[in-house]
């Protein structure tokens, strides 16, 4: 029997060209891929590694007496009274404390009593003054307290500063380093998770120990609520209305093409936009978290719109026909038709915007509130309105530490920069599984 | 049963439901309908039959006004439904549609739940007063489009999970629900297996005594089946309308005899 003039068992020219071109075209598909994943390994793993430590943070634990000779004179627990004590006052006793501490250990050291009592955070004084203003009744007593450690001291238990690093450096020595591990390993000076990163405001430049997230997690969270207030029902109203009533005209093409350029403007433009309408017009508060989530409203407005209609648009227009063809109101056909359709994607797109918005630095900077704060913001305060107390928020406050010279703060940076990436995976999730929920239904 | 179609007609022809004078529909700047005038009877089955794209959706959606929601579609000429001009401009189209109800020619149910689907026409018309009335609607309504045996274990599934010819059939019962006194149906057959189909033209017979009903099919037996005045559309414009016996049997135009033998289509 003769084979076939085509046989199928053998491929040919042609066919084998094309197989050739369509692995050519796998193969750089997979080494994008393969890019970018590899560059998402690298932002996380050096993230990872730079800000971990930020979770971490080493305390002292002291027993300090708390004399009534120095700390309430008159013996009256006025409040008044015993508030003229000022930080230094305390920092004495916290010194003593641990200089006793280490004479009580028989621990041996050459260094000088000053620079022991450096090994305790600036910070701690402050912490110890607040606490004992609290809670008065510990006067004449001791204090069990764990004190903050020094940013060098820290940095030696997270491995950031080093025996060789800190005989070169004027705020430390290796004796200091020493004599901390020797506290460390008679279980006096101990390195444990760091609420504290999550909760404390904002410190200065010199203590980078002490610095935490709590302001700008609150602002952000305030700008995310006026955001969300905001944003969500403005645009999806336009977004329903140019969608489903508009007709289309000039005007309205006009709209739509402007309001994709909208989406393109550079966002530290709204930042312009917002200090001089905002602030220099409409006299609101500098650093305020309502002048930030206006900013971030007139930023997310734009994606929201878009994802909104889009939809919108995705339902079958045979939905609406079926509605108006049983009689319904145009409003009725889209509430209760579309709009129940076009919801997972209306709420993907506000989550994403939000996300969007919650990432935003340059346009807070130019609103101020870039500027140092370290008591909470209030939602409402009389003097100050509605979210009108001043704030930071989130990736300001990585801008601000990556700003500082101290190598503390670069730490304290990746560290909230993992919080900021954190909230963002949870927001994207969030989307992802609220659209899954909700499609699945139908 | 041919001596019933024939007092009946004679009967029907007394009262015209819905009459069209020169209407003429524009998608942008081309014609689709031209210059059509047609009387549709009450209590009749009237059949639109017609090659495909010969304008037979486009003139049954000017009978409830749905060429109101495509942007592009101008319609001119008068059409009055009992006499009431249908373009007046008191007229508003949310009663005319409740009116005049219309089955698609694709099924397009709405993404809820079976018995809601049939449910929302009566509920936003505020037919029934109690949950009771509102259930027996869809009830009848379902068993009218031979859909209730089917459904009636799982009313609370979604519509969009049936078959495609039990969702066809679903559409019907929603648009029978809101009781309608004229009801316009696109090819709601065209999806329908036999056995479906034979079910629904009963419905149709059994409607026609309180309805008006005008049906665009392709199956030229079944409009013969069902209908009793058959209009026939070619390229937008009403070729020949006239009693289906006679349209089916001795056609007027050249067209006529052309298509239904099969020569254009
Ligand atoms: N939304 C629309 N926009 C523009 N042109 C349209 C639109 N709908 C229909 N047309 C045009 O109008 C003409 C008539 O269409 P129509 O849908 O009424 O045909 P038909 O007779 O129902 O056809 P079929 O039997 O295939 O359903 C066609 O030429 C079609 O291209
Ligand atoms: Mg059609």
């Amino acid at each position: 029997m003769t084979p076939p003039a085509h046989s199928l068992l053998k491929s040919d020219d042609r066919t084998r060209r094309r197989r050739a071109s369509e692995a050519r075209f796998r193969a750089c598909g997979l080494a994008a891929i393969g890019i970018a994943a590899l560059a998402l390994a690298v932002l996380l793993t050096s993230v990872l590694a730079n800000g971990a430590g930020a979770f971490r943070q080493t305390y002292i634990k002291l027993q300090i007496p708390l004399p009534e000779a120095s700390l309430d004179k008159a013996g009256q627990r006025d409040p008044a009274a015993m508030a003229k004590v000022s930080t230094f006052g305390y920092a004495a006793l916290l010194h003593a404390a641990l200089l006793d501490r280490i004479a009580a250990l028989q621990i041996e050291t050459e260094l000088a009593d000053q620079d022991v009592a450096a090994m305790i955070s600036k910070e701690a004084a402050a912490t110890l003054r607040d606490h004992v203003l609290a809670n008065p009744h510990l006067i004449g007593g001791m204090a069990a307290m764990d004190v903050l450690a020094a940013g060098r001291i820290d940095g030696y238990f997270k491995g950031r500063v080093t025996l060789k690093s800190a005989a070169m450096d004027g705020n430390t020595s290796p004796q200091a380093l020493q004599l901390a591990r020797k506290l460390a390993d008679a279980d006096v000076i101990e390195t444990r998770f760091n609420w504290r990163f999550l909760t404390a405001p904002d410190a200065s430049d010199q203590r980078p120990e002490a610095a935490g997230l709590g302001v700008a997690m609150l602002g952000s969270l305030y700008m995310m609520l006026v955001v969300l207030a905001l944003a969500l029902p403005v645009g999806v109203a336009a977004s329903i209305y140019l969608e489903e009533f508009a007709p289309r005209s000039r005007i309205s093409d006009l709209i739509e093409v402007n309001i994709s350029n909208l989406a393109a403007v550079p966002s530290i433009v709204f930042g312009i936009l917002g200090l001089a309408v905002f602030i220099n017009f409409a006299g609101m508060r500098q650093s305020s978290p309502l002048v930030g989530g206006l900013v971030l409203t007139l930023m997310t407005l734009p994606t929201i719109i878009i994802s909104t209609r889009a939809a919108l648009k995705s339902v079958p227009p045979s939905i609406r026909d079926a509605a108006l063809a049983l009689g319904a109101s145009r409003m009725q056909a889209v509430f209760h038709h579309v709009l129940p359709l076009a919801a997972p994607g209306i709420l993907t797109g506000t989550i994403l915007g939000l996300a969007q918005a919650l990432g935003e630095t340059a346009p807070l900077l130019l609103i101020g509130m870039v500027a140092f704060v370290r008591d909470y913001p209030v939602a409402y305060s009389d003097t100050a309105g509605l979210f009108g107390d001043a704030a930071t928020a989130l990736p300001v406050q990585v801008f601000n530490w990556t700003q500082r010279a101290d190598p503390g703060f670069a730490e304290r940076a990746s560290g909230a920069i993992i919080t900021l990436l954190v909230f963002l995976a949870v927001m994207n999730t969030a989307a992802i599984l609220l659209r899954r929920r909700f499609e699945r239904r139908w | 049963m041919k001596d019933i179609d024939v007092i009946e007609r004679s009967r029907a022809g007394a009262r015209q439901k819905i009459s069209a004078r020169n209407v003429q529909v524009r998608y942008g700047h081309t014609a689709a309908i031209k210059n059509v005038s047609v009387d549709i009877a009450a209590d009749t089955v009237t059949a639109f039959i017609g090659p495909s794209g010969c304008g037979k959706s486009t003139f049954l959606r000017c009978l409830n006004r749905m060429n109101d929601t495509i942007d592009t579609c101008r319609v001119t000429g008068e059409i009055r439904i009992d006499d009431e001009d249908i373009h007046d401009p008191k007229v508003d189209p949310v009663q005319l549609r409740a009116k005049v109800g219309m089955v698609f020619q694709k099924p397009n149910p709405f993404a809820k739940s079976i018995y809601d689907n049939v449910a929302y026409g009566p509920k936003i018309h505020g037919l029934a007063r109690t949950k009771a009335e509102l259930g027996d609607i869809v009830k009848v309504a379902l068993e009218k489009a031979a859909l209730w045996d089917e459904v009636k274990d799982r009313l609370d599934s979604p519509g969009t999970g049936l078959s495609g010819g039990q969702q066809q059939r679903l559409c019907i019962a929603r648009a029978i629900a809101t009781a309608p006194q004229v009801l316009l149906m696109d090819e709601p057959c065209s999806a329908l297996d036999p056995i479906a189909t034979a079910q629904i033209e009963e419905l149709i017979h059994d409607l026609r005594r309180n309805y008006c009903v005008v049906i665009v099919t392709h199956s030229m037996q079944q409009a013969a089946r069902i209908s009793q005045k058959t209009a026939f559309f070619h390229l937008g414009s009403l070729v020949e309308y006239g009693d289906t016996d006679q349209v089916f049997t001795a056609p007027r135009d050249s067209r006529t005899e052309s298509y239904i033998t099969g020569r254009i289509g």
